[in-house]
């Protein structure tokens, strides 16, 4: 069992306030919930302030590109699936430029868990539209609002059918280390949406303005698809919080013939052997 | 005894199945064997080709004369019959009304002999037969090559295909009147026939490749296909990316989990890798990349030839970072350059290239036996290690330990952003000046000492001397071959590109100090190489002939280009 201080990293240059030091705090916990020592999980990050988190705590870390971190996270858990894989990524990041391996991933479905630090805003890059801003937003480069539809992650990951889909808020960390407990736990692909306020940035979507509509799910079956895609569709007065949508499938690691004998990374090769086998 | 047979028609037709059954049958009979092909971007229609050329010695490339045309079409008649030579003949259905008299022409009826035989879809199974009756060659031992390239479809397809195959001999050598090949029996020895595109899949299955993640692009789909179908006996996952960003972010995320892995494309997918490269250089992950070359820009001519790409694949990728380019020959060479791609980028935790083409990619060569002892697996891996470990630790050569994260007790992180020794992101001046220090200038010197010297071919001193790399290996040889019965020349061959390497004192120094007119083949239009070469040595060449038409080079027609070039002052 690790302890909170082993866990903790470097120390985070994040804006004093912002949401990702609750989703730091949650995270540590949700590890230390889950037992796992920091050389056994990998965090695969992107670009952008949410995705700095693997250097925040002491873990693997493969902080790659901006928007590249699922196929990342994808190859690494191909070659070790011992490993507990958590990619992590803000809106920009993985519904903007990561948008079209975000799709392919919940086809594919490894046994990942993906954590979005959802401020519906660009922090990094200083105050520019995300996917997820909301449309009457007006911003630097957008100065008469968002001509665009609003992404919706959780209805767009119901309709792809994937395996674990759920919303969390970094105004409660205890609530929101659950969910991460839950996600990790799936076997599949779990995305956590997390609603995280930006203090610096987004002058819409403020701690007090989640608060307000925030809900957390009770009575709702998340293996009902049909019921899962009204819970995804619901935004506004009220915002549900919670596991959404439930899909038991297989996930991809299981399906692949080679695997079953192992980890890859621990399969060895022979130059002799397989000589033999070739060109006989 | 030198032969080429070119069949020819329409998508769809079976064209390749025909070329492949040849390739099957004279590799039996003990021939040496070269095989391309010429396809259009499409599945129907439009008109394709599949050349076997043979010979009782080893060859190397292929001829635009040929000596027997199997026209599955009349356009095919129309397209090639200017490149028969004097003695060649055409092989075409006979249809219902009586042909043309033409002594340049066999006709057969494919279609009702097929029939005979069973079924008409077994028409080009009559068509290869009739080739090998008009060629006059005995059909001793090739029942079971015949029958085993049906046997998939069940005992009784097998059986009816020979029957046509038969059938279609008889035909052929009974009518064929104006036939008279000189036909020789070769010396028998077991060869295997390999084209590139299997000879980079082989090379990294060789080397231990356990990840491929490609998506298909032609015409590097091959190596896809090929990992992809050895996947489950050699132990290795492929998968099928969403897009070419994916497919070099895969790669390098299995790689950092410990496994050897690769990716590949062609030009345009290369181009979207490239971000990837660039963090493969970063983050220090050992990666190979297959770049199969067509001709660009942009979608340009899918299914043709180039070697365009060179300098795009060795300057690509934003930041300044070391990279090994190698550009095998021929299917012999990419399998030990492949292996050494593989050892390298793991050594040196950098991104190693394979450059091939279209020419490369779908041709075959006769191989005579893999020399093993040039196959290395060296496996550079830490398993075992404390918590000290340090992803990027500054060492003499620059290499840090390649620890796999979950298998040390400590953790292992690396960072597309500038880092320190840890992987951690930093802005500090003297620690971004050593990490590039590290990354290029100490690895550097140990690299290039890896790279071997061209190759060389011809007399010691050479009044004509050839220079090429890559794919042009082939036809270059048989071209310097025939071209040393009137004037010593001598070839200069590049595989191992970048880091460029000394050519001072190696084998091909004198012949390049002592030649008096030196010429440059290149599969492009603006002579990269030849600007490569001039940059890195200083060396100028006289002349350049160069193809662009997305055609590769036949050694006859070469040759002729290269009296005229002589001719020339």
């Amino acid at each position: 069992m690790e302890l909170y201080q082993d866990l903790k990293g470097q120390e985070p240059a994040w804006c004093p306030g912002c949401g990702n030091f609750a989703i730091r705090e949650a995270l540590i916990k949700a590890v230390m919930a889950l037992g796992l020592a920091p050389k056994d999980f990998v965090i695969v990050s992107g670009i952008g302030q949410g995705a700095k988190m693997p250097h925040y705590l002491r873990c693997n870390t493969f902080n790659g590109l901006h928007g590249r971190s699922l196929p990342v996270a994808t190859g690494l858990k191909i070659a070790n699936h011992n490993l507990t894989v958590i990619a992590e990524a803000g809106d920009g990041d993985i519904y903007g430029e990561g948008g079209n391996h975000l799709i392919h991933t919940m086809r594919r479905n490894p046994n990942i868990t993906l954590l979005v630090h959802n401020n519906q805003i660009y922090g990094l890059t200083k105050g520019q539209a995300s996917p997820t801003s909301v449309p009457q937003l007006k911003t630097k480069t957008q100065p008469f609002g968002i001509l665009s539809e609003s992404l919706n992650p959780m209805a767009l990951a119901v309709a792809m059918n994937a395996s674990f889909v759920a919303r969390g808020f970094a105004g409660d960390v205890e609530g929101l280390k659950n969910l991460m407990v839950e996600a990790v736990q799936h076997r599949g692909f779990s995305l956590l949406d997390i609603l995280q306020p930006c203090v610096t940035f987004n002058k819409v979507n403020t701690y007090s303005w989640y608060r307000e509509r925030v809900y957390y799910l009770k009575d709702h079956d998340p293996q009902d698809r049909i019921k899962a895609f009204e819970k995804a569709l619901e935004w506004g007065d009220r915002i549900p919080l919670g596991i959404i949508y439930i899909n038991k499938r297989p996930c991809f690691e299981d399906r692949i013939p080679v695997l079953k004998k192992g980890p890859l990374v621990l399969q060895g090769f022979e130059l002799d052997k397989v000589k033999n086998q070739i060109f006989k | 005894m030198d032969i080429s047979i070119r069949v020819g028609g329409e998508a769809g037709q079976g064209i390749q199945s025909i070329g492949e059954l040849l390739l099957k049958l004279f590799s039996r009979m003990g021939f040496w064997i070269f095989s391309h092909q010429d396809y259009m971007s499409r599945i129907r229609g439009g008109n394709n080709f599949y050349q076997v050329r043979i010979a009782d010695r080893p060859i190397h490339s292929s001829k635009q004369k040929i000596e027997l045309l199997l026209a599955l079409n009349q356009e095919t008649v129309l397209l090639w019959k200017d490149d028969l030579t004097q003695d060649g003949l055409i092989l075409l259905e006979k249809s219902g009304d009586p042909p043309e008299p033409s002594s340049k022409q066999l006709h057969v009826p494919f279609t009702s002999l097929a029939k005979e035989a069973g079924s008409p879809i077994y028409a080009n199974t009559v068509a290869t037969g009739s080739l090998l009756g008009m060629l006059g060659f005995s059909l001793n031992g090739l029942e079971d090559v015949v029958k085993d390239s049906f046997s998939k479809k069940g005992q009784t397809i097998a059986d009816q295909n020979w029957k046509a195959f038969e059938l279609g001999y008889q035909y052929a050598k009974r009518e064929c009147l104006a036939c008279s090949f000189k036909i020789s029996q070769p010396d028998y020895s077991k060869r295997m026939i390999l084209s590139g595109n299997e000879a980079i899949a082989w090379g990294a299955i060789l080397s231990g490749v356990k990840f491929y993640s490609a998506y298909p692009m032609t015409p590097s789909t091959g190596i896809l296909n090929h990992l992809a179908a050895n996947a489950e006996r050699f132990g290795l996952v492929v998968e099928q990316a969403e897009d070419e960003i994916a497919a070099i972010n895969m790669a390098l995320g299995a790689s950092f989990g410990g496994v050897r892995a690769m990716t590949g494309s062609s030009g345009g997918g290369f181009a979207l890798m490239v971000e990837g490269l660039s963090l493969a250089a970063m983050t220090e992950t050992p990666i190979v990349i297959a770049e199969v070359q067509r001709p660009g820009p942009a979608t340009g001519l899918p299914t043709r030839t180039e070697q365009a790409d060179l300098l795009f694949v060795l300057f690509a990728g934003h930041g300044e970072f070391p990279r090994v380019c190698f550009a095998p020959g021929n299917p012999e060479q990419a399998i030990y350059l492949t292996n050494k791609a593989f050892d390298l980028a793991e050594r040196f935790q950098i991104p190693c290239f394979i450059i091939s083409d279209q020419y490369l990619a779908d041709s075959t060569w006769s191989l005579k036996e893999i020399d093993w002892d040039k196959l290395v697996y060296r496996d550079f891996r830490v398993r075992e290690g404390d918590h000290n470990y340090k992803r990027h630790k500054i060492t003499p050569d620059g290499v840090s330990p390649l620890a796999i994260p979950g298998l040390i007790e400590g953790t292992v992180v690396t960072d597309s952003d500038e880092h320190d020794e840890e992987g951690h992101i930093i802005e500090s001046a003297s620690i971004r000046t050593q990490m590039v220090e590290k990354r290029l200038y100490k690895k550097l010197p140990h690299i290039k000492k890896e790279i071997s010297a061209p190759s060389y071919y011809g007399p010691k001193a050479p009044k004509l001397l050839l220079v090429g790399w890559g794919s042009t290996l082939g036809v270059l040889l048989d071209v310097t071959e025939d071209l040393n019965k009137t004037i010593p020349t001598g070839l200069v061959h590049f595989s191992e590109l970048w880091p460029f390497p000394e050519i001072r004192g190696c084998e091909a120094w004198e012949a390049i100090q002592r030649a008096e007119i030196k010429i440059g083949v290149e599969n492009n239009a603006s002579g990269q190489f030849a600007w490569l070469l001039k940059a890195e040595t200083g060396m100028s060449l006289d002349k350049l002939i160069l193809r662009y038409d997305g055609r590769p080079f036949y050694s006859d027609r070469l040759r002729e280009e290269l009296d005229g070039a002589l001719s020339r002052p």
